[in-house]
């Protein structure tokens, strides 16, 4: 596919990917030791989405995300360090510890939370849409849901309310296939979630989720135009995760060897090397030295992480109110 | 300058005045102004009961007419109120509280603790509540203990006009979200309100009226039929202390307790239904913290365990009356151990 892109911008939507990756992969092998806390859901096999959104925005663009948050975290630029710790519960975690995988936000990156609440994003991100507009900014707001979140009530609310305010806010859906155990041949009732644009008066459109390309070119029509004021579109990426639901998900629900098969066929990152060493003037040298330095910026986070501090007891009740 | 005015009137200049103010205090709710996208007159209703009437000639968009979703646009209101709005959205029943209630206490309550205290969400939602109106049992329920019982949110339920104007204010001006509970059977009442803009602190109860025998702990709608009751427990010689809570959360317990440790006596009077409600709350906070100084049982006057009827003859024996408050004064000042 032709691009735009210098060789810079692809070496950071590599990085990118690759970060997120590495996060992932690293989680995975840390949770299955004992080391990390409670409930995480790995984004692994869906970076060119984040990546290829998250490149579009800028600080002052919102962006809210879901339980599967690791990966919109790393695209809106969050910290890597603060993030793995905040997974491990540590007092230097992004919010100290008491938010967890599930609550991972960074206002001032314009990352506005991931959500425990499957839908609970889209009202969220209309607002923040909402405050750019009536602000005069040209600034935009994102949503990922997945194809879980498109079957709940507030998101059908959210996208009507976008459409009537007209707000700049692009609803990305991330059908992997699977809510949580469900298959989303069976839980979505039309044949397409991007079909749903048009009941609410929005453009809608299918991109393959595994194609960064393709990915970044739609949400960048779809950004134009919510700048422009011509108000809110979606965006279906079709896609696969290559871990379960959670960690400690069997998968018995999806068929044998599934993931080792997706693992090979459609893994973003191996389909994005091939393209930009092999047609934008990319060098396996490059790539190979992002992927060291990764791997180092990976390993130090998990020290980090293990290293840091649990939170004070004092901790527990402070951070409730501004003023009490 | 005071003036009389209703509460009604008093809520719309108190949101008048924060908006002339402050150009990122924003309106929303279902038909706040009225006749959006109709072909008739704008700010045909200007709010259900004309609550918000004239703000739209005023401000323009930034009163907004929202389709009837409450999920999706209180949410939008908490998301704005993230990215530097300052949202003043109206839920206009709390009864609809059920269809949006995520919004408010995982979303809005949650932000600032789950983000280790970096996120403001500077939200008002102002909701109606309260019996009174043959309105049925899906339109005037009393449900703030429930809001009240969630950690991040504020509750204020104001009694008077002068209260209204002054709490609204200092609910716009607050940081954090709050939930803003009016009782529609007060919107006519009128008192004398300043012209000017004041607030009232969270946090702090007002003694209504001063006593020496049993205290009497009441919110909203319950503190005009508490001093009713005071009036004519007075005539029969029991002097009675009434305290108006203002808000629940904060709540100020310094006042329930000095003033149960100088009458030795409680009667918490609550509109809402009696079980895990803000008169089972005060009730053991004073059990817990001031039970020495009772000389008597705590009495309780609630509505009954039930849904709120529809017909005048069982709604009005629904709602905590004043002669139910006189009977239950009696009963803590007669009461012999």
């Amino acid at each position: 596919m032709a691009t735009t892109l210098s060789v810079e911008d692809l070496l950071d939507a590599y990085r990118t990917m690759k970060t997120i990756r590495e996060f992932e992969d690293r989680v995975h092998v840390e949770f299955a030791k004992g080391g990390i806390p409670g409930f995480v859901h790995l984004y692994a096999g869906e970076e060119a989405s984040a990546t290829g959104v998250g490149m579009h925005l800028k600080d002052s663009d919102k962006l809210a995300s879901n339980h599967r948050g690791h990966g919109h975290c790393i695209a809106k630029g969050v910290e890597v360090n603060g993030m793995m710790a905040e997974i491990y519960g540590k007092k230097t975690g992004t919010c100290h510890g008491k938010g967890g995988s599930m609550h991972i936000a960074d206002l001032d990156t314009g990352m506005m939370g991931a959500n425990g609440i499957v839908g609970g994003g889209p009202p969220l991100a209309c607002g923040a849409a909402l405050a750019a507009k009536m602000k005069g900014t040209d600034g935009i707001a994102v949503v990922f849901c997945g194809d879980g979140a498109s079957n709940q009530g507030t998101t059908f609310e959210a996208m009507n309310l976008a459409t009537v305010w007209k707000l700049p806010v692009i609803f990305v859906f991330e059908n992997n296939g699977y809510a949580e155990a469900t298959a989303s041949k069976f839980s979505v009732a039309c044949k397409d979630i991007a079909d749903r644009a048009v009941g609410f008066g929005m453009p809608g459109e299918i991109v393959d989720g595994h194609d960064f390309f393709a990915v970044h070119e739609a949400f960048g029509r779809a950004a134009e135009r919510a700048r422009a004021g011509d108000g809110p579109s979606l965006i279906e990426h079709k896609l696969d995760r290559f871990f379960g639901h959670f960690e400690g998900d069997n998968q018995n629900y999806r068929p044998k060897d599934e993931v080792k098969r997706l693992r090979e066929e459609v893994c973003c990152l191996k389909r994005f090397s091939a393209e930009v060493t092999q047609q934008h003037g990319v060098s396996q040298d490059q790539l190979t030295e992002i992927d060291n330095e990764v791997a180092s910026m990976i390993d130090a986070a998990v020290v980090f992480a293990e290293t840091s501090p649990d939170p004070d007891a004092a901790d527990l009740t402070t951070d409730v109110y501004i003023k009490y | 300058m005071a003036r009389k005015i209703t509460f009604q009137q008093a809520i719309n200049e108190a949101i008048d005045q924060e908006m002339g103010r402050d150009e990122s205090v924003i309106v929303m709710g279902e038909d706040v102004v009225g006749g959006s996208g109709a072909e008739g007159e704008m700010d045909a209703w200007g709010g259900v009961l004309g609550v918000t009437k004239g703000l739209w000639g005023k401000y323009g968009d930034r009163i907004m007419d929202t389709p009837i979703s409450e999920a999706g646009y209180v949410g939008a209101a908490v998301g704005a109120a993230t990215a530097g709005l300052r949202p003043v959205c109206e839920l206009m029943f709390i009864d609809f509280m059920g269809v949006c209630f995520d919004q408010i206490y995982n979303q809005a309550a949650k932000f600032r603790y789950m983000f280790g205290g970096k996120a403001e969400t500077p939200i008002v939602i102002r909701t109606m509540f309260g019996a009174g109106f043959r309105a049925a049992a899906q339109h005037s329920q009393c449900l703030y203990p429930m809001f009240t019982a969630v950690p991040g949110l504020k509750v204020v339920i104001p009694s008077t006009p002068y209260d209204v104007k002054g709490l609204l204010i200092q609910a716009i001006r607050d940081n954090d979200p709050v939930i803003f509970c009016e009782h529609k059977v007060l919107y006519t009442v009128e008192g004398d309100v300043p012209e000017e803009s004041y607030t009232i602190p969270f946090g702090e109860a007002n003694i209504v009226k001063e006593g020496d025998d049993v205290t009497i702990v009441a919110v909203g709608r319950m503190v005009q039929q508490s001093l009713e009751a005071a009036v004519a427990l007075g005539k029969d010689g029991i002097s009675c202390e009434v305290v108006d809570l203002r808000t629940t959360s904060p709540l100020d317990e310094d006042t329930i307790l000095e003033s149960v440790e100088n009458t030795g006596r409680l009667v918490v009077v609550d509109e809402a239904t009696p079980r895990c409600s803000i008169a089972t709350d005060i009730s053991a906070l004073v059990a817990q913290k001031a039970f020495g100084e009772l000389k008597a049982p705590i009495e309780m006057v609630t509505a009954p365990h039930t849904p709120v009827p529809f017909s005048g003859t069982l709604e009005d024996s629904y709602v905590p009356s004043p002669e139910k408050i006189v009977s239950a004064v009696k009963n803590v000042s007669e009461y012999t151990k």
